[in-house]
This record gives C-alpha cells, sequence and structure tokens, in this order.
C-alpha cells in the first residue's frame, strides 16, 4: 500500500460549541477519484476550508505528502500543490476570461517575475487550450462578469485546472449546469485522475455514479460510511440519513 | 478587439498631446506665479498617481496620504534649510535659535548630504508605508477598517510633527524659499522654473512606472485583489506582499510630489498632514477617475487649477463646489469623467438626448478600466 497523499486525522472543528466537524477521518492515495456526498450542513465545505487554510481545526492534524498543513498560510498551501473550486463559483469578475486564466497558470506566484516577464510561449498554449476545454475561446476577452453561471463554474475549473495541482478539492462543480455541460464535467474530472488526485463533492447522484469511484459519506461533521455508489445506496444507515431526501438517494 | 481599442486610443493620445504641449508653452505663456501654481498642482498629480495605484487598482482606500506627502517635503526642507544656514549662529537653521536649541539634532545630521536626501524624500514614505501597510496587511485588516486606521495614523503624525518645535519647527514648519541651491535662492524665478521642468518631467516618470507595474499580470493580480482578495490566496498568491509593496510605491510617489510641492509653494508645515487634505487627494482621483491614470493626473491637475481660480472671486464658495462635485461623481459618475468617458459617456448622453444614434455594443464591457494600461 502506498503511503496516502492526504490524510485527514481525529479533525474537530466548533463554531462556538456546535461540533461541524467531529474526529473526521479521511485519507486518498495518490492518483484517486473520491467523491463526497452529505446532506445540507453535513460539514463538506468545512472540510475543505480546514485542509485549505482557512478554518483551523479545533483539534486534529491534516497531513499532505506527509507533512502537516496546520499553521501553513493558504497561498503556501496552494502552492504545494493543493487547488480548490468554491462551491459558489468565485472568479476574478473584473478580469477577462484570459486574464482569470494566467492568474491560475502564472508560475511563479511571486511579485517580481510577474512585473518582469510577460507570459510564456508554453503558459500562453495552456490558456488557450484550457479555454478550448471549457468552450470559453469566443469570450477570451470578455471580463469574467459578465459570465452566465455556469460558464463561471467553468472558468473556475478550468482555473482550477491551470493551476496544475496534485490534490483538486471540486466543490459542487455542477451546480447550475445543463445536463450536457454535467457529463462534460464528469468526463473532464476523470481525465485527470491518475496524474492528479481529485476530490468531488456533491448533491447530484447522477454525476457521482457517472464518476465510477470510491464514495464517502459524510453526515453530522462524521464519514458514516465508505464505499461503491451501489454499496452505499443499499448501506441502511444512509439510506436513515436520507430519509425524507429519497429524490436525492435514488 | 485591437481595432476597436485603436479607435478609442485618441482621445488619449490628445490629452497627453494637450498636457505636453502645455508642460513645454507653459513657461513662455503663463506668469511667474502662474507657473508656480501649475508646478505645484503637477507634484499633486503625481501624488494622485499613487492613490489610483494602491485605490483605483487594488482596492485599498488610504485617508493618510498626507503622511508620506510630508515626509517628502521635510526631507528636501531640512536639506535646504542645512545647506543655507552656515552663516547662522551654530551653523544650524535659524529656528532653532528661537527655542534655545544650540546643537543640531541627530536626525538632521544626514540630510547635510545631498545624495541622502534625494533618496530619503521618497524611500523614507516608501519604508513607513511598508512598515505600516505590512503590519496591517498581515493581520488582514480590510475595506473601511484599514481606511480609518489610516486616517488614525494621519492624526498621529499631524500631532506628533505640530508639538515638536525643538526637533522641527513644530506648527511653523520649515521654509524653503529664502533657503539656497546652487548659490541660487529657492524662491527665486530661475528656480522656481527649473523645478517647474523637473516636476513636469517626475510626472511622467511617475506615470511610466505606476503604468508599468499596472499592466500585465502583476496589474491583473492588483484588480484580483481588488475584486476578492481571498479567492486569490487559494490560487497561490499572497496578497500580502503585492498589497505591501504598492502601499510602499504610493508612499513612494507621495513623498516625491511632496518634496517637489514643498519647493514651490516655499514651506513643509504639519498642515500638510490635516486630515481634509488627504480627503481631497482621495476626491481628486474619484472624479478623475478610479483605474484610469491619465484620471488621476488630470483630477489633480483641473480640481486645483479650479480651485484657485475659482477662490479668488469666490473664496467660501469652493468648499460647496468640491462637494457638489464628490457628489455627482459618486452617485452618477461612479467610475470619474476619464472612466466615463473610456466607457463611451458622451455618446451615451448624446443618444439619450436623441442627438446621435444608438450604437449596439457597450465597449467597456470588454474593458473595464484598464484601456491605457492594455496595449
Ligand atoms: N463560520 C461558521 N460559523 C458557524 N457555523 C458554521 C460556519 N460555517 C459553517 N457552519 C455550520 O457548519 C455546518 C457545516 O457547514 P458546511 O458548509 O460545511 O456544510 P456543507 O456540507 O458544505 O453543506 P451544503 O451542502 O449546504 O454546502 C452547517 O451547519 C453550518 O451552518
Ligand atoms: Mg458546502
Amino acid at each position: 500500500m502506498t503511503t496516502a497523499l492526504l490524510e485527514l486525522r481525529q479533525i474537530s472543528v466548533s463554531f462556538d460549541g456546535f461540533m461541524a466537524l467531529r474526529d473526521l477521518n479521511l485519507s486518498l492515495q495518490p492518483g484517486e477519484l473520491r467523491a463526497v456526498i452529505g446532506p445540507n450542513g453535513a460539514g463538506k465545505t468545512t472540510f475543505l476550508d480546514v485542509i485549505t487554510g482557512k478554518l483551523r481545526p479545533t483539534a486534529g492534524d491534516v497531513l499532505f505528502k506527509g507533512r502537516s498543513l496546520l499553521n501553513k498560510p493558504e497561498h503556501r498551501i496552494a502552492r504545494l500543490g493543493i487547488g480548490r473550486k468554491f462551491q459558489s463559483p468565485r472568479v476574478f469578475e473584473n478580469l477577462t476570461v484570459e486574464e482569470n486564466l494566467a492568474l491560475a497558470v502564472s508560475h511563479p506566484k511571486r511579485p517580481w517575475p510577474l512585473l518582469s516577464a510577460g507570459l510564456s510561449a508554453v503558459e500562453r498554449d495552456r490558456i488557450a487550450h484550457l479555454m478550448g476545454i471549457v468552450s470559453l475561446q469566443q469570450r477570451a476577452h470578455q471580463v469574467a462578469g459578465s459570465l452566465s453561471h455556469g460558464q463561471k463554474q467553468w472558468l473556475e475549473i478550468a482555473m482550477l485546472v491551470g493551476q496544475s495541482p496534485d490534490l483538486l478539492l471540486v466543490d459542487e462543480p455542477v451546480a447550475g449546469l445543463t445536463d450536457e455541460e454535467t457529463d462534460l464535467t464528469a468526463d473532464l474530472l476523470k481525465s485527470l485522475v491518475g496524474d492528479h488526485t481529485v476530490l468531488v463533492i456533491d448533491h447530484d447522484m447522477e454525476f457521482i455514479r457517472r464518476l465510477e469511484s470510491q464514495v464517502s459519506v459524510l453526515h453530522q461533521g462524521h464519514v458514516l460510511c465508505e464505499g461503491s455508489m451501489d454499496q452505499i445506496q443499499s448501506d441502511p444507515r444512509v439510506i436513515e440519513v436520507y430519509l425524507g431526501r429519497n429524490e436525492e438517494a435514488a | 478587439m485591437l481595432k476597436a481599442f485603436q479607435q478609442r486610443r485618441w482621445p488619449l493620445v490628445i490629452v497627453w498631446v494637450l498636457i505636453i504641449a502645455a508642460i513645454v508653452a507653459a513657461p513662455a505663456v503663463v506668469s511667474g506665479f502662474g507657473l508656480n501654481l501649475l508646478g505645484r498642482f503637477l507634484s499633486l498629480s503625481i501624488v494622485a498617481l499613487g492613490i489610483d495605484l494602491i485605490w483605483g487598482f487594488t482596492g485599498l482606500l488610504s485617508l493618510g496620504q498626507g503622511i508620506f506627502f510630508a515626509l517628502g517635503g521635510y526631507a528636501a526642507a531640512m536639506y535646504l534649510q542645512l545647506n543655507s544656514s552656515s552663516d547662522e549662529p551654530n551653523g544650524i537653521p535659524e529656528f532653532f535659535g528661537l527655542y534655545g536649541v544650540d546643537q543640531l539634532p541627530g536626525f538632521w545630521q544626514p540630510f547635510h548630504s545631498p545624495w541622502f536626501t534625494l533618496i530619503a524624500i521618497w524611500l523614507i514614505p516608501a519604508l513607513l508605508a511598508a512598515l505600516l501597510g505590512n503590519l496591517v496587511f498581515r493581520n488582514r485588516i480590510k475595506g473601511v477598517y484599514f481606511s480609518i486606521l489610516t486616517q488614525a495614523a494621519l492624526l498621529v503624525f499631524f500631532n506628533f510633527f505640530n508639538g515638536q518645535q525643538k526637533l522641527i519647527n513644530g506648527t511653523n514648519g520649515l521654509k524653503t524659499d529664502v533657503t539656497e541651491l546652487f548659490g541660487q535662492q529657492v524662491g527665486s524665478a530661475l528656480m522656481q522654473r527649473g523645478f517647474f521642468w523637473l516636476t513636469a518631467v517626475m510626472v511622467i516618470l511617475a506615470w511610466l512606472a505606476v503604468r508599468w507595474v499596472v499592466r500585465g499580470r502583476f496589474g491583473e493580480v492588483l484588480i484580483a485583489i481588488r475584486d476578492d482578495e481571498p479567492r486569490l490566496r487559494f490560487a497561490g498568491y499572497n496578497p500580502t506582499l503585492f498589497k505591501t509593496i504598492v502601499f510602499a510605491m504610493a508612499g513612494g510617489l507621495a513623498g516625491i510630489g511632496g518634496a517637489l510641492y514643498t519647493v514651490q509653494s516655499g514651506i513643509v508645515s504639519p498642515q500638510y498632514m490635516t486630515v481634509p487634505f488627504s480627503i481631497d487627494m482621495v476626491i481628486w482621483v474619484a472624479v478623475g477617475g478610479r483605474g484610469t491614470l491619465i484620471g488621476a493626473i488630470l483630477g489633480a491637475l483641473v480640481i486645483n487649477l479650479a480651485r484657485s481660480q475659482i477662490s479668488t472671486f469666490w473664496p467660501e464658495g469652493w468648499l460647496f463646489i468640491l462637494g457638489g462635485l464628490f457628489i455627482l461623481v459618486v452617485t452618477a459618475l461612479p467610475e470619474g469623467v476619464v472612466g466615463w468617458w473610456q466607457a463611451g459617456g458622451p455618446r451615451n448622453l448624446l443618444t439619450r438626448l436623441g442627438v446621435a444614434r444608438r450604437i449596439g455594443t457597450y465597449p467597456r464591457l470588454e474593458m473595464d478600466g484598464k484601456e491605457e494600461v492594455q496595449s
């Protein structure tokens, strides 16, 4: 067994006494694709906040490539190779599509290199390639603020991929996308697996099924169970949790 | 897009041709007094460029630029005073005698050197800005809290300088017009003309420097900070560093502007660190157009020229005009006059008045405040 790329050990997060996460354990192997589902308020976004340094856990440790991420600022964690897409799309509204991607692709991300040189030919190609993948070539010079919701979702996914992180944390990538776009997104994420490790959070069961990945079910800040989609859906505990939310679990 | 850009570039070219023509022609057509005023207002344009960099592009509204402006002015004035006091008792500036000080305070010593002074004029304000800025930015203090802190710092500096008679002549400030430089009196017509040219050149250099910073990827990072700073961190950027750099640069520009203003107005005093003056600086940029460099320059220049003209025949009216102008900009022209112009404002206005035909596209959508920056 290879060592885990990411390991969350006994993570707890308390908001003024309310336990958003309790003793959460989760580990990802390099090259793995993992889906995380769970009812609203289960703590899915919160545990991404912990991994990416936005939130300090009350207890527990997060290891990435064997090193603890605790006490590291967000940008350092990002530079170690962890990229994140936010639940509601967050792109830089006053920058064009191309500029948004340029920020993601640029390397290194320190002031002087950015000031002294433009994009390299390789970086330009990457940007063009990414725009092609998410069908935004025509909008290259349009400010991101003028894009539709779905286009913003895709732009942010493209930015995430452009950052070429080892670990991609993707929070509800298909919310507000059409069925066709949802399928394309699933294919895009699957194509990254192997070279990258991908963790996807979503409510859309069709989408999760399409990913053909291991699924972890989060409930009240705790991992309820893990397994394939079929195993999960026949697990009585999961049915219990989703009781009354049948349209999502079905 | 390139074509559209070239078509809309001509107003900018014309503005620059006019500015340069005005600068070249000014000494010949304007009286000594008028030239002096113009030189002073051009110095203020340099300060405005710095404010545009931190506010227009990066979203940092500083209400304390007067600190850096005054520090640049004091640095210049201290050198000039020392340079002209060899005949005074103890060989130190005359005002010290009033307070019974017979030895030069230690921090004055390095200002004997013209080279030290030339560097101190921008480096001391820039370092102070970097220090203050880093402290604030590192603690993730943003938005209105940042503005309040800068204003608080301004008050601290104002009170300190105001109270230190024995160190820097307190509320009276330091005069420069009767000091000497290159064997000439600083207030003389010849020297003043020289300072005018120097200021004009510095405005252009400052414009080039800020333009260099805000174009390209560094400028994109600044706009991203303005848009969504927390998001930028997750992309691997450290906004604290970028903000510290631009705040230091704006501080340095304010210092240069302050030094040039001081030698052309003949005095530096704690009055440069009053709250209204620093707010004025922000208004110049707001009216001219945030995020458009030419807007900052013109805003500072035109508003101050208007003030000097209007004040001569209607002294109490100016504040009403300035207040009205600010309200107009906030409510009707949030992008400032130049921003409004670049967004096709004049044409839209004519269309609304039924004079011009409606055009199909809205070019602003594609450009957003960066037109003069992109090429
Ligand atoms: N900053 C905060 N302060 C207090 N409570 C919070 C905070 N952030 C999240 N919570 C609470 O923690 C719980 C978990 O929230 P989280 O956003 O992680 O849920 P989620 O699984 O992502 O839900 P959703 O599916 O709606 O996105 C929720 O009950 C939420 O109200
Ligand atoms: Mg969530």
